[in-house]
């Protein structure tokens, strides 16, 4: 029995760190946001003007830029995803699943600074040449831009949603895929019909966990987005996001006020992505129970 | 009927065609970057990239050797104090976790591993770096374990989980102590996948650069102290890239596919392991 | 004949599961299919409606001709499966439609009229013998409806494409007794108008309901004849000992 203990015991208290670690997160991030918090109020959400001079802080484009790009980046993401999902559960020939399948988890696997560095010396540049001769994109076209940013974004998305999605489908029950065929219906219409209707929530969930990752995205966005504080409906004007702000703006905070300003931003950031995330892991788990979706490494 | 029929016939050959084009175009970047990376670093790849430290900004030459020994210590403490966590954790999920304590945990865990790393790097710089005043690679080190433990924790919980029942009930009838069957028989048997799950998740956190920026904060030259501020990989890269000089550009290219030949490599051998053991597609 | 196979073999990745089957299926009548688990029974069947193929290295030889026609030569096979219906083991209803678009989606898919659905879906729950339990409720969800509901259900989806042969698996094997009974009750209705043919490992089930019976072994036809000469005075020494209970 007292092994039996111990044993369950020194699990029980290794996993106990998890909740632990992130109370204290939680509670970091607050204790240091508090001051900005305190002084800023609402107003922090809503403003725009970002003055480390003045201290003053607002977020607003912050906030704004992160989910431009994300959006941006699921418009872009999602078909090439879905694509892939249903590709290979319902029509890929056998020999080409596994590799098609392991092409898709390498995408996952490429570090955030890699896509950064791709992003500025082949995408900018390219964008640049494509959109350099259309004369009334409104603004310069200087390359770092929202556009950058919302594709860089894509490419890394895609093998998240691409990933929890085939799972999705494949717990699809086969007999659903063979009932609507012995109605008569021909490949493509059984998954409209019958494979994908029953797994859209999941399907949901799995946009969701893409949206999850896209909004904490950071290095490969501040490499290519522009990081200047500034709303803007342009898609070729740069742009910010909260995770590139803290990333550029940390070590060059100047006073006690700017660095919670700071602390602020990333905890709207942890707030925001914490919802998205729990609201993912629901919907996926309506078609595929218990699996642990997004959390794997790649 | 027929007119229809021949109609709907088409339109699920352009769907599947569609879905197959679209899914070769998701894959083109991969195969873009790489070929990148191949044609614009592999020339950089000498010895002397290897071997030597950087040189002053704006020469030419020098290698990375500082940033591979940094990243080698970094991550290895890292997995060090984040591997035994995450796997205690994960088989705590397998055996214990039924109830509500196992819920919360399994639910924090997908809580954290959704968070982005850069928060984890400002938690770290409250925790390590201002109190003790000054950057190391240590903190980089916590910054990147806090990163695993989740991560390993879940993998861990799937492969032990997938141990069946049938195996644990033999052993138990046998005689032996719950404690003993967990370890001895169900971990040992779902060992490989353990292990393919902690490669991959050290995969993941060698080449995380924004954990690092505000811990291990980077350093120009080689070091192997951990209590001082140390250089990455991933970290150079940013550094080299985001620079003004062509030559970092240069060395940055070629970094980026040490880095990246590194983490497919960890990659593809966690997926081999995993084949052998579970034949799984 | 209205269905018939000509030295029908069917394999999965080359290793045949059922060798050599000729016999034809009279139009109008129930024809049972019975045998051990694992005599092919289910594979058989499903090379009726050219489901076989879909499974994983799934492969045909032979000929089955409907109506003189092969359904394996120069013919569309999503056309074989709407001409030849299919009920499954377990109830399928697709959970996100309603009742009503349940019995429709056959009909959306093949391009019948929307302003014919709706009469059609009435009649086929009507030949199905569910009409009057959901009438009032035709746009509720499927799932809320019991097992033997939803197998009705399932029935008259497959019937709303009007078939002409219609294929069941082991029908009622997941239902309660009674739901069982009525599921019995309506294929000898329906045999008025439609050709049935039926797995079952319920052998009561097969001489209280069938015409015509064929009893598979180890992938091969033992013996096909009319259901009440087959189980009086059985030709074969396999079919007496499967019969009268010797083996299962």
């Amino acid at each position: 029995m007292r092994p039996d203990r111990a044993y369950q015991a020194a699990l029980t208290g290794m996993a106990l760190l998890l909740p632990a670690l992130l109370l204290a997160l939680l509670v970091e991030l607050a204790v240091n946001a508090w001051p900005s918090i305190d002084r800023f109020g609402w107003s922090f959400v809503f403003t725009s003007t970002w003055d480390p001079v003045a201290d003053v802080y607002g977020a607003g484009p912050l906030i704004f830029g992160t989910l431009a790009s994300s959006f941006v980046a699921l418009v872009l993401a999602v078909p090439l995803a879905f694509s892939v999902a249903i590709f290979l559960s319902e029509f890929a020939p056998r020999w080409l699943k596994r590799p098609l399948g392991f092409l898709v988890e390498l995408l996952a696997a490429v570090p955030s600074v890699v896509y950064g560095l791709w992003g500025i010396f082949v995408l900018i540049p390219f964008l640049q040449g494509a959109f350099g001769w259309l004369p009334f994109f409104q603004g310069a076209f200087y390359g770092n831009s929202m556009l950058a940013g919302g594709i860089i974004l894509a490419v890394m998305v895609v093998p998240y949603i691409a990933a929890v999605s085939r799972e999705v489908l494949n717990a699809v029950p086969t007999t659903q895929r063979e009932a609507a065929l012995a109605l008569g219906a021909t490949r493509w219409e059984a998954v409209w019909m019958a494979v994908l209707p029953y797994g859209r929530a999941g399907l949901v969930g799995a946009v969701m966990l893409g949206l999850g990752r896209a909004l904490g995205e950071t290095m490969a966005v501040t490499m290519v987005i522009g990081n200047r504080h500034d709303i803007s409906f342009s898609l070729l004007q740069p742009g910010y996001t909260m995770a590139a702000a803290i990333a550029n703006e940390f070590s060059e905070a100047t006073t006690s006020l700017y660095l919670s300003a700071l602390f602020e931003v990333g905890l709207v950031l942890f707030v925001i992505t914490v919802l998205v995330n729990a609201a993912a892991r629901l919907l996926v788990w309506r078609t595929a129970p218990g699996r642990a979706v997004g959390s794997r490494a790649l | 009927m027929s007119r229809g029929r021949a109609r709907r016939r088409a339109v699920s050959a352009i769907m599947t065609g569609l879905v197959g084009l679209l899914s070769a175009v998701a894959v083109l970047p991969l195969v873009l970057i790489f070929s990148y990376l191949m044609f614009k670093g592999a020339s950089s790849l000498n010895l002397a990239f290897f071997l030597d430290n950087p040189v002053p900004a704006g020469q030419t030459g020098g290698g990375v050797a500082h940033a591979i020994v940094g990243s080698g210590i970094i991550v290895g403490l890292a997995a060090l104090i984040g591997l035994p966590v995450g796997i205690g954790a994960g088989i705590f999920l397998a055996e214990y976790g039924s109830g509500r304590l196992g819920w919360t945990v399994r639910f924090v865990a997908d809580v954290l591993n959704g968070t982005p790393s850069i928060i984890i790097g400002i938690f770290a710089w409250t925790w390590i770096v201002r109190p003790q005043r000054h950057f190391s690679g240590l903190a980089g080190a916590l910054a990147l374990a806090v990163i695993l433990v989740p991560l390993v924790a879940r993998t861990t919980e799937e492969m032990v989980r997938l141990v069946p029942h049938s195996l644990r009930e033999a052993a138990l009838a046998l005689g032996y102590p719950r404690w003993r069957t967990s370890l001895t028989i169900v971990v040992r048997t779902a060992l490989a996948g353990i292990v393919t799950g902690g490669l991959v998740g050290v995969a993941r956190v060698a080449g995380e650069t924004a954990p690092l920026l505000f811990t291990a904060l980077g350093n120009l030259n080689f070091s192997t102290h951990v209590n001082e501020p140390m250089q990455a990989l991933p970290l150079q890269i940013y550094v080299y890239a985001t620079g003004p000089f062509p030559e970092w550009h240069r060395l940055a290219w070629a970094a980026s596919l040490v880095l990246i030949l590194l983490v497919f490599g960890l990659a593809l051998v966690a997926r081999r392991v995993a084949a052998n053991r579970y034949g799984a597609g | 004949m209205h269905l018939a196979t000509e030295h029908l073999t069917a394999s999965y990745h080359g290793r045949p599961a059922i060798s050599n089957v000729s016999l034809g299926i009279r139009p109008k009548a129930i024809t049972a299919v019975i045998g051990p688990s694992g005599c092919g029974k289910s594979t058989f069947l499903r090379c009726l409606n050219r489901m076989h193929e879909l499974s994983e290295g799934g492969t045909v030889e032979g000929r089955v001709l409907l109506d003189g026609t092969d359904i394996y030569g120069a013919v569309d096979a999503v056309d074989v499966r709407r001409r030849v219906g299919m009920v499954f083991q377990r109830p399928t209803p697709f959970p996100t439609m309603s009742i009503h678009d349940n019995v429709a989606a056959g009909l959306r898919v093949n391009g019948v009229p929307r302003r014919r659905v709706s009469e059609i879906v009435e009649r086929s729950l009507g030949q199905a013998a569910l009409w009057d339990e959901v009438k009032d409720r035709l746009h509720g969800s499927a799932t809320a409806l019991s097992g033997g509901q939803q197998q009705r259900l399932c029935i008259a989806r497959a019937l709303a494409t009007e078939p002409e042969v219609l294929l069941m698996d082991e029908p009622a094997s997941a239902l309660d007794p009674i739901a069982t009974q009525r599921v019995e009750e309506l294929m000898v209705t329906l045999k008025q108008d439609y050709t049935i043919v039926v797995v079952t490992h319920n052998l009561q089930q097969a001489a209280r309901v069938s015409d015509y019976t064929g009893f598979f072994y180890l992938g091969d036809l033992v013996e096909f004849d009319d259901t009440a000469r087959m189980f009086t005075n059985p030709s074969d020494s396999r079919t007496e000992a499967y019969i009268t209970g010797r083996f299962g």
